[in-house]
């Protein structure tokens, strides 16, 4: 009996409480310098796009025998120009040249064979018709906007429009972090890239639609009390929620870690290892999104709702009569949440801060 | 307790009828994976195996047309019957998107990149037209404008008018049969039009009257050793009853006109061979051709002649096709993408499991063999897909099923952290397991609700490797939902009904001192009414008697 709580079991409860809603100013701020750090670079800096966006022919010769300096000489005896010739991994050189005919990329291929003492067929060849990234970009956005659409729809009719606007904003507060990290570092553009970016827009939704489904079975019957602002039990989800919110950011790290170590370890740059990097600072972002950025600000459009404003109005004159009757000096807004807890008396700690609803199998029983 | 004891068997039934469902799925699922006469490994994408992949972008034969999807349709056909024609075993021939945002995808394994491109690119419209004139094939004209706009092409020029009109002409001596682009053809013609335009060869420039015999008039072609045994291999076609009589009337008409050579006097007494709007070759009428049969003679090796003659049995593309992008992969490169491929996903996999297990502990256990059911149904379905709809796993398949093992996991954490919730609230590990789920099943299925839509969404709308990851996605999705209804839940009931785990030692991570629930440090205040202390305090006891 003398086991202590479990941090998870004093959050929930209420024990122990971040004011995860109260201080979305600080949050707000924080994110906005990240944001603007993110637009700056993509504004300054742009994105490095790979040769599946610019167009261009890109070789890749494996376990060679031949120096960077060897493949440049080879491709330049071709066809001249400056190709970017690269190394990647163990022995990977990587040759990156503008479009090419059929023709050329033949005669280049043959000659990195020759140059590198392997068989031209080992050589990987991709080349790029000039205009089909384009094409390829305009797919990728058509299919955000759709499905940006369809999750707005959905989400407004499963919760209300208000949690689907917060949602919104948190997934456009990740992916916005995911391009300006690629600008910022340098990292070149693929549509492997592009299909992590369209990955972290469904996982940062999965993240906050978790949250969401606690906020809303916290408030639910929040307007018919005067014991907790919509604020205050919206807050108590994020801190019930907190646990599992970082359980299944890890869990859902944890795989694209390994892919990650084994992309750079043995294959160097390829789909996997652009895919990874995008995910990783997407979902990383994406649970920070859930907790910090979607709650207040959901909370904070709640607030403007007139039901919710008397919620508010009530519990703050019950809260100042409880005062006066204590002679206390509760009551102050900024402190809300932790009057919260304080001055509901009529509830034992480790009781839930919302009406009561007996577990679905005690029910008809007593 | 009687009402109890009957509210407890139908539980127990309905749990034992999900796992029987289950096994039923999976059993069905492995034969369809396995049936007989199938391949039992899943398909694999060409980046993994090694290969080439050409995709191509269709557009209209005349401008100013819509593709259709039934010419789409056809031109994969064509495209397969040529590939299969070759003898390629397991080419993917697929149609992205439709309309004008339509691109066809076409992956080999060992075929050289230049000889798939040119199989599967060649438009293949042949006609037969008679001679008009032969000239040099230098520009007769410094027509810099018309130079100009050949700058960058990628295709060849060619010149059409619907008469021999002063424009025709002007036009047709600025052309320059000398740039190896305008020999390479790949503009089909108008066969209804007069047609300016190269020799393959770039060795002349003609000027050619509407065409007589379409491609359509084709029945068969073959390849051979030209008859006489000089000139090398040819390219022999049958004609149906129209375009034999139509041969045979050229002919005659045709073999009554004077010679003619390069600036030579015209009209002439030759027809040309037009394939992709280049003249592969002009033979002239030596006699009258009755027999609804000819030859097209133009310098080909055996290989070229036999291509040629596959790609004319199976008539022309309804669209031209032009190269977007043209990827090989060694099959070196792809195996050991493959490799990295599969040591991530046991990575990941053993990360995932080695943290569950540690936070928890005994559920932890249950989420192990739940990733595990996924994992087996998944590989059947990939196996049977490929089978049946052609699905293969490409690198960006694979990176989504590794991403997927953390969602997968996401919803038994979901599901584990409602028990605890509800053990928090006083409930047994009994009434928790059950309660939990009906909460955490809202949860879970808004959630993958939203990750199926993203995932179709990109399947539908985007091309390439964006829609191997999706599918791979939205399948991991489905298999996530069936698990955790027909596996983890009623494994995790069935756990929670064991001596052991009722007795809530730490090992089972539900340790209800731990969590704050029932048996935590009594209350200072009695509690809510509805959950009596005493009851729930001794409601394991009670209710295992």
């Amino acid at each position: 009996m003398s086991a202590k709580l479990s941090l998870g079991a004093r959050l929930y409860t209420g024990e122990t409480s971040v004011d995860f809603v109260g201080r979305r100013r600080t949050w707000y701020i924080m994110s906005g310098i990240i944001l603007l750090i993110a637009i700056a670079a993509v504004g300054i800096r742009g994105l490095n796009l790979g040769v599946e966006f610019t167009g261009g022919a890109v070789f890749t010769v494996p376990q060679s025998s031949c120096s960077v300096e060897d493949a440049r000489t080879a491709t330049q005896s071709v066809i001249g120009g400056e190709p970017i010739v690269t190394q990647t991994g163990q022995d990977i050189i990587r040759i990156q040249t503008e479009p090419l005919s059929q023709e050329q990329n033949l005669a280049v291929t043959s000659a990195l064979g020759e140059a590198c003492g392997i068989n031209s067929t080992d050589v990987t060849v991709q080349s790029v018709g000039p205009t089909w990234g384009a094409e390829i970009t305009g797919k990728a956005l058509q299919a955000l906007v759709v499905f940006l659409i369809l999750v707005v729809v959905f989400l407004s009719i499963y919760f209300e429009w208000r949690m689907a606007l917060a949602a919104l904003v948190a997934l456009f507060h990740d992916v916005i972090i995911t391009v300006g990290i690629y600008a910022l570092t340098g990292l070149e553009v693929t549509p492997a890239t592009v299909i992590g970016v369209l990955t972290i827009l469904g996982y940062s939704l999965y993240d906050t639609v978790v949250v969401f489904d606690k906020v809303k079975e916290n408030t639910r019957g929040i307007t018919g009390q005067s014991v907790q602002t919509y604020s205050e039990a919206a807050n108590l989800a994020v801190n019930q929620t907190v646990v599992r919110s970082i359980n299944t950011s890890v869990v859902a790290l944890l795989p694209v870690v390994a892919i990650i170590i084994v992309g750079a370890g043995l294959l160097g740059a390829g789909t996997l290892l652009d895919l990874a990097v995008a995910l990783f600072i997407g979902m990383a972002a994406g649970t920070y999104s859930s907790i910090f950025i979607a709650t207040p600000f959901l909370a904070q459009l709640k607030e403007h709702q007139p039901e919710i404003k008397a919620v508010s109005a009530r519990v703050a004159a019950r809260r100042s009569s409880a005062a006066k009757r204590g002679g206390g000096t509760e009551g102050d807004e900024t402190t809300a949440v932790k009057a919260g807890v304080a001055s509901t008396t009529a509830l034992a700690p480790g009781e839930r801060q919302q009406p009561k609803r007996r577990p679905r199998s005690k029910r008809g029983r007593g | 307790m009687p009402p109890k004891q009957s509210s407890r068997t139908g539980v127990r039934s309905y749990v034992g009828r999900q796992l029987i469902a289950l096994v039923a799925i999976v059993i069905a699922l492995g034969v369809w994976a396995f049936f007989p006469g199938q391949n039992t490994s899943p398909r694999l994408g060409l980046d993994l195996r090694g290969g080439t992949q050409v995709i191509l972008k269709p557009q209209p034969v005349q401008e100013g047309q819509a593709i259709t999807d039934q010419q789409l349709q056809q031109t994969v056909e064509i495209i397969r019957a040529r590939v299969d024609g070759i003898g390629v075993a397991e080419a993917e021939v697929t149609v992205q998107g439709s309309g004008d945002g339509a691109a066809i995808v076409v992956a080999v394994p060992d075929v050289s990149q230049e000889r798939l491109v040119e199989l599967v690119g060649r438009t293949a419209l042949l006609d037969f037209r008679p001679v008009w004139s032969i000239d040099l094939p230098t520009p007769t004209v410094d027509d810099t404008a018309a130079a100009d706009t050949n700058d960058g092409a990628t295709s060849a020029r060619i010149v059409q008018a619907d008469d021999n009109t002063p424009e025709y002409q002007a036009e047709l001596a600025a052309l320059n049969c000398l740039d190896p682009i305008n020999q390479g053809g790949g503009t089909p013609d108008d066969p209804d039009l007069w047609l300016g335009t190269c020799a393959q060869d770039g060795a002349a420039k003609y000027s050619l009257q509407p065409a007589f015999i379409r491609g359509t008039n084709v029945t068969d072609a073959s390849a051979g050793i030209a008859q006489g045994g000089v000139g090398g291999w040819v390219v022999s076609l049958t004609f149906d009853s129209e375009g034999a009589a139509a041969l045979s009337q050229a002919s005659q008409e045709l073999y009554a006109l004077p010679d003619c050579a390069p600036g030579g006097a015209s009209p002439c007494n030759a027809f040309a061979i037009v394939l992709d709007g280049v003249v592969v070759s002009s033979p002239r009428f030596n006699e009258p051709i009755l027999g609804g049969q000819a030859q097209i003679e133009g310098n080909f090796t055996a290989q070229e002649a036999q291509d040629l003659a596959n790609i004319l049995s199976y008539g022309a593309l309804p669209v031209t096709l032009s190269v977007e992008e043209v990827t090989t992969i060694s099959p070196t490169l792809g195996s050991d993408q493959l490799r990295a491929g599969l040591i991530a996903g046991v990575l990941g996999l053993i990360l995932v499991i080695v943290y569950l297990l540690l936070y928890y502990r005994a559920l932890g256990l249950a989420a192990a063999l739940s990733l595990g059911v996924a994992g087996v149904m998944l590989y059947f379905l990939i196996i049977a897909l490929g089978n049946a709809i052609g699905f293969t796993l490409t690198l960006a398949g694979v990176a989504g099923i590794i991403v997927a093992i953390g969602i997968t996991a996401d919803t038994f954490i979901i599901y584990f952290e409602r028990i605890r919730d509800e053990i928090r609230e006083g409930a047994s590990l009994r009434q928790a397991t059950d309660a939990g789920w009906v909460r955490a099943r809202r949860t879970l299925l808004a959630a993958d609700f939203v990750t199926l839509l993203g995932a179709i969404v990109l399947y539908v709308l985007s091309v390439g490797s964006v829609r191997g990851f999706a599918f791979a996605l939205g399948l991991t999705t489905i298999v996530d939902v069936v698990v955790a209804f027909l596996f983890t839940h009623p494994a995790v009931v069935l756990f929670g009904r064991t001596k052991w785990m009722q007795k809530g030692s730490w090992l089972t991570g539900l340790d209800p001192r731990r969590l704050g629930g029932a048996a935590a440090p009594p209350p200072e205040e009695p509690k809510d009414k509805s959950v009596p202390v005493g009851a729930s305090a001794g409601n394991d006891e009670g209710e295992e008697s």
